[in-house]
């Protein structure tokens, strides 16, 4: 099956890889780049566990190509935290215990930080619609909210 | 998984090249936009090979133009983009929430509006809204470029009238004239993300005097395509738009609409509630604009 170059940035650095088409991005970061944070939930763009930033846009990478990444800037779990500690919106779902398996924790959080970037002071119902593509099967979601409420409350002290 | 190929032209004389030469070839072309449809269909029930036509590269799909009498649409503008441009959310409120209705956040960084049409379901959101602002398609052909309104542009359940030769770029409407207001509305049964048991569309215009000299109402969900009710229209057409002018629209809306019994909901269910849903988006669409 013929593959197809793609050359996109992923987390800052330009990455070169052979993709097929019917491959998703998804598929492109974890199997092509070894970037194995971002999960396969549902493969159908429900769930919210694969997210990622495509050019600064909040996607499900299930539902995107790899080949259409070509030239495209991709952020994933692996590009959140800070080079020497973890970013507040992670620290915080550790603290609040907002999670429990697991699988859906980077998406969420990959979703929770573009929220804070656009708007630093979310009310719950703007957390709770905003995250609404992330599903969470563990918590029960309160404790997820109450982490990225939490977050929003650090950054506007620390900034 | 069968082999697919894709093609991701830089303008439209080569996109219509590419999807010339695949129809010659034999081959089946689709036109990829966002893919919110496309890849999930080719994930499930229909997995044969293909090109894909990535037609976000072209600068037509991805423009917003805003002019004296005309606006155009990209056709494959994410509705997240559409959704921060102000100027566009005060010129067609409705069209807008409509779009906003359609899945996530993650969702709307992808699906178009463009897309939503394309993919002809007759539970489109933006359907019934891009019909009652008499939104025209305009379809790229190797003839030059032709229109056809929203309301003939869905042939049937997943049908529209393009070939396989040809592609949307985008939508034109007519500037709202002063004094015009739209909404639309749907119902389904949870707060976020799922598919309409049924929608109505409603966009008005007042003169002077407050009395009523333009409407169109659509219906979705409850036919096998989006449907104009002129007789709704005509029902607050000359009126002030008031409860007794809105529970006539509403009862013509029942009357166009023809259902089917699914999951979603039942015939009389969805007949009944394709009313009310006129009844109470007539009703924004009068408060904006007389607001």
């Amino acid at each position: 099956m013929k593959k197809v170059h793609v050359s996109t940035t992923v987390n800052g650095q330009q990455e070169e890889a052979l993709c097929e088409v019917h491959q998703s991005l998804l598929d492109l970061l974890r199997d092509e780049l070894g970037l194995t944070g971002t999960k396969e939930g549902c493969g159908t763009g429900d769930c919210g566990a694969c997210t990622v930033l495509l050019d600064g846009r909040l996607v499900c990478s299930c539902l995107v190509l790899g080949v259409e990444a070509e030239g495209k800037e991709v952020t994933t779990i692996e590009g959140i935290a800070e080079p020497d500690r973890l970013h507040v919106v992670q620290q915080k779902f550790l603290e609040h215990a907002a999670l429990q398996c697991g699988i859906c924790t980077p998406g969420f959080i990959v979703a929770a930080k573009a929220l804070l970037d656009q708007n630093p002071d979310p009310d719950e119902t703007t957390i709770r619609y905003w995250l609404a593509g992330n599903l969470c099967r563990c918590t029960g979601y309160d404790k997820i909210v109450r982490a990225v409420q939490d977050a929003a409350q650090e950054l506007a002290q620390s900034s | 998984m069968s082999s697919y190929t894709f093609a991701a032209p830089s303008s439209v004389d080569e996109a219509l090249s590419v999807l010339a030469n695949s129809s010659r070839k034999g081959e089946r072309a689709q036109i990829l936009a966002g893919g919110t449809d496309v890849i999930v269909q080719m994930r499930s029930f229909d997995n044969e090979p293909r090109l894909l036509v990535d037609i976000k590269q072209l600068a037509e799909t991805n423009e917003v133009s805003i002019g004296e009498d005309e606006i155009f649409i990209g056709s494959a503008i994410a509705s997240g983009v559409l959704n921060e441009n102000d100027e566009l959310k005060k010129l067609f409120p409705g069209l807008l929430e409509s779009a906003d209705l359609i899945g996530s956040t993650q969702i709307q960084g992808r699906a178009s509006i463009g897309g939503n049409l394309c993919n002809s379901s007759p539970a489109g959101d933006t359907i019934p809204a891009l019909i009652v602002n008499s939104a025209v398609c305009v379809i790229a052909n190797s003839d030059g470029n032709r229109e056809v309104p929203v309301e003939d542009f869905v042939t049937g359940v997943g049908q529209n009238c393009m070939s396989s030769e040809e592609f949307l770029i985008g939508l034109k409407m007519p500037r709202p004239p002063a004094r015009t207001g739209d909404a639309y509305l749907r119902f389904i049964p949870r707060t976020e993300m799922d598919i309409a048991v049924a929608g109505a569309g409603v966009s008005v215009s007042f003169d002077d005097g407050g009395t009523c000299t333009k409407a169109r109402v659509s219906i979705g969900a409850v036919a096998p395509t989006a449907l104009l009710v002129p007789e709704a229209a005509d029902a607050l057409i000359g009126t002030r738009v008031d409860d007794s002018d809105l529970r006539a629209a509403e009862a013509a809306c029942s009357a166009a609409a023809s259902p089917i019994t699914d999951k979603r909901g039942t015939i009389e269910y969805r007949r009944k509630v394709v009313g009310v849903l006129c009844r109470r988006a007539g009703a924004i669409a009068r408060d904006r604009a007389l607001g």
